[in-house]
């Protein structure tokens, strides 16, 4: 990956806030850098202020925060546990730290034998460091001593101690960053240093090629060497003997909040736990954003005075029926349904479902989730993380099949998006699916859930058989529990709320071209009729049963809508149900699949889920009617 | 003996860890080759967590079974 953040302004931010300012040329570029939840945020914030730049860094789901702070430019990064190039997120922090003048490294005090490594190899890069002591408050609460005195004086560089969320400490950091300084470079690693490259000076470059990081080696023209094992098991020494000589423990067990982490991973008190969670989840997300939320923001906003604006707008320069004004402000129109879908319906949800998922991952549930969950999903090819693309899933596929950057191997997230099209029903046709399976009863809805979760274990065990390779394995880091501080999770929502537009956004559009085309063509019909015989004469269901299917398509919400309409029986309902849930995803997940996975691959989930919709409807109503 | 044997509440000492990107992060979380450690909790059939310090880690059942351990 190229570092593309060279030369950097903050042109871009000034954008943002309707500035027309010089252009920032900072006079040092000052990088946060620390593991997950050591609460980095809270310091970027404190040293920026509102002036904040977030986007997006190229190729990868990682956002990348930049804010001005007097003449220099702060420049948050993503958590890590080490600079290497192990995923995205490292490549990123990386690639922001060779370009860094001065780094704060933020450390969590609680866990100082697993943040430290970070920090000494910071410090072996020979990179001018402070390190913030985070979360003083927590050390005293859980029985701990630091010896700071002695901490500094073995680094080599400052150390301050705080409590960002409190502001504790934050002056004393304020002036000490001028201060920041290379620290003390382990005597034997400058020897090796010298050894392979006869250069004395630590340096990143140096350093990281001597770990064996290609792409930095290539880079920077060094020869790469294997020494990554040797380095990395001296340095964990080192670490461990500073650790000793100033962390003084007084007490082994938390108290708690260590319990209820426990009680979260544990099966027997686990699942109860997250029983709870979607139920709190369910009436916030489903009952309220879903329904009253979105009732308000799609029909009385959109529909009843933005659309009708919009068409008398265009009526007023073009014949209603003129394929231009089809296209712009038709069923399917660019300024009608696009808008209305994304800002109307999508835009609700996606805030909440992201709300949702920062506040589990800032409190520390979604790994012990993750960690709940890994048994079950390791049978399919996945491991506990996929949770995470398969909750939002139920949100909306479109933002889920994005989300599966975050699985390990291609192996993985090739598995997640073909489960993801096929089984997981989004929240606009949940709704509808679940309204129509109250008025069947309890019977229907156990029938229809374990035909869907059966489909979605035999698919997934086949695909995990099926496909070469070995899919990653579970390695995560269990985070003390935390209440979440809602500017953390407003900043994260935004930002990812930002990002689903920016990416969903044009292939909504892009969609609702392609269908006003379809439609002004005759070609939606000629779909319909081409599929009765398939739906009549296979599933027994009724010819408009194939409009549905169609509509499904171009809005998944739309195909099960569609159903709510006509005269069914019980089992026809079952059938019809289940077919609308494994077809196709909506025209934008579709797109976004392609997008992610490449036509071949997309092409071959999309073909499948089709004919598996059909197979498995038809065969249930062979079975039922 | 390896990691997927241990039971709830036993110490052990990580001996040998196959996979190098594993080993690597390991190191990293400091509960690499040669640390000793702490079985948490244990998921029926699923991830071994274990401890070090105030340190815990979820480890799948799979990457538990190439990890070579000794009681303590």
């Amino acid at each position: 990956m190229h570092a593309h953040h060279g030369g950097v302004t903050l042109g871009h931010g000034h954008r943002h806030h309707g500035g027309r300012g010089p252009l920032f040329s900072p006079a040092r570029r000052i990088v946060l850098v620390g593991n997950p939840n050591t609460g980095k945020s809270v310091f970027f914030n404190a040293l920026t202020g509102i002036y904040v730049d977030v986007s997006n860094f190229p190729g990868t789901t990682v956002d990348i925060a930049q804010g001005r702070w007097g003449d220099d430019l702060i420049v948050d990064t993503p958590g890590i546990y080490g600079v290497a190039s192990f995923n995205d997120e490292e490549r990123v922090a990386r690639d922001i730290i060779l370009k860094s003048d001065l780094v704060v490294n933020i450390v969590d005090a609680v866990h100082l034998e697993r943040d430290l490594f970070l920090t000494q190899q910071l410090i072996d890069m020979g990179i001018p460091l402070v390190v913030a002591l985070n979360m003083m408050d927590e050390v005293e609460a859980q029985g701990l001593k630091i010896d700071v005195g002695q901490l500094e004086e073995t680094l080599g560089v400052p150390v301050v101690p705080t409590v960002a969320v409190q502001g504790r400490g934050m002056d004393e950091l304020k002036d000490v960053i001028c201060h920041a300084r290379p620290g003390r470079v382990d005597p034997s690693l400058l020897a090796k240093l010298k050894s392979w490259y006869g250069s004395t000076a630590p340096n990143p470059e140096l350093l990281l090629a001597a770990e064996g990081d290609l792409e930095v080696a290539a880079r920077a023209g060094l020869e790469p060497q294997s020494a990554r094992e040797e380095l990395y098991i001296h340095r964990r020494q080192r670490v461990n003997d500073l650790v000793s000589r100033v962390v003084l423990d007084t007490r082994e067990e938390g108290g708690f909040a260590e319990r209820l982490g426990r009680w979260m991973v544990q099966p027997l008190t686990g699942i109860p736990i997250l029983g709870g969670v979607l139920v709190v989840l369910y009436y916030l997300i489903g009952f309220l954003v879903a329904q009253q939320v979105v009732g308000f923001t799609e029909k009385t906003v959109m529909k009843g005075v933005y659309e009708p604006f919009v068409r008398g707008l265009v009526e007023r320069f073009l014949a209603p029926d003129s394929p231009l004004a089809t296209v712009l402000a038709g069923e399917f129109g660019l300024f009608t349904m696009t808008v209305t879908y994304l800002l109307g319906l999508l835009l609700p949800l996606v805030i909440g479902f992201y709300l949702a998922l920062a506040v589990m991952e800032d409190s520390g549930y979604l790994p012990r989730l993750a960690t709940l969950v890994d048994r079950a999903l390791t049978g399919l090819g996945l491991n506990g993380r996929a949770i995470v693309p398969m909750i939002l899933g139920l949100g909306c596929v479109t933002m889920a099949t994005m989300t599966t950057r975050i699985l390990g191997s291609q192996r993985e997230r090739r598995i997640a998006v073909a489960l993801l099209g096929l089984t997981i029903p989004c929240s606009a046709q949940l709704a509808v699916i679940t309204a129509m399976l109250a008025t069947l009863g309890p019977g229907f809805a156990l029938l229809y859930s374990a035909i869907i979760v059966a489909i979605l274990v035999i698919v997934g065990t086949l695909l995990n058989q099926m496909m070469p390779g070995k899919s990653t394995g579970l390695l995560i880091d269990l985070p003390p529990l935390r209440i979440p501080r809602t500017g953390n999770v407003l900043r994260k929502t935004l930002s990812k709320v930002q990002m689903f537009l920016s990416d969903a956004g044009p292939l909504f559009a892009i969609g609702s071209v392609l269908l006003s085309v379809a439609q002004i063509t005759g070609w939606l019909q000629g779909v319909q009729d081409l599929l009765s015989p398939l739906t009549v004469g296979w599933m027994q269901l009724p010819k408009e049963a194939a409009t549905a299917f169609v509509m499904g398509f171009v809005r998944r919400d739309y195909g099960a809508a569609g159903l709510l309409n006509m005269q069914l029986t019980p089992q026809q309902t079952l059938v019809a149900l289940v077919t609308v849930t494994l077809f196709v995803p909506c025209i934008a997940s579709v797109m976004m699949l392609f997008k992610e996975r490449g036509w071949r691959e997309a092409a071959v989930v999309w073909v499948g889920c089709l004919v598996a919709a059909f197979a498995v409807g038809g065969v249930i109503s062979q079975l039922l009617i | 003996m390896t990691l997927d044997m241990v039971r709830r509440g036993d110490r052990v000492r990580i001996l040998k860890i196959d996979d190098p990107q594993v080993r690597f992060q390991a190191i990293r979380f400091g509960i690499g080759e040669g640390a000793d450690v702490r079985c948490a909790e244990k998921l029926p059939a699923g991830p071994v967590v274990i401890r070090r310090g105030r340190q815990e880690i979820a480890i799948g059942r799979g990457i538990a079974r190439s990890i070579s351990v000794e009681a303590l």
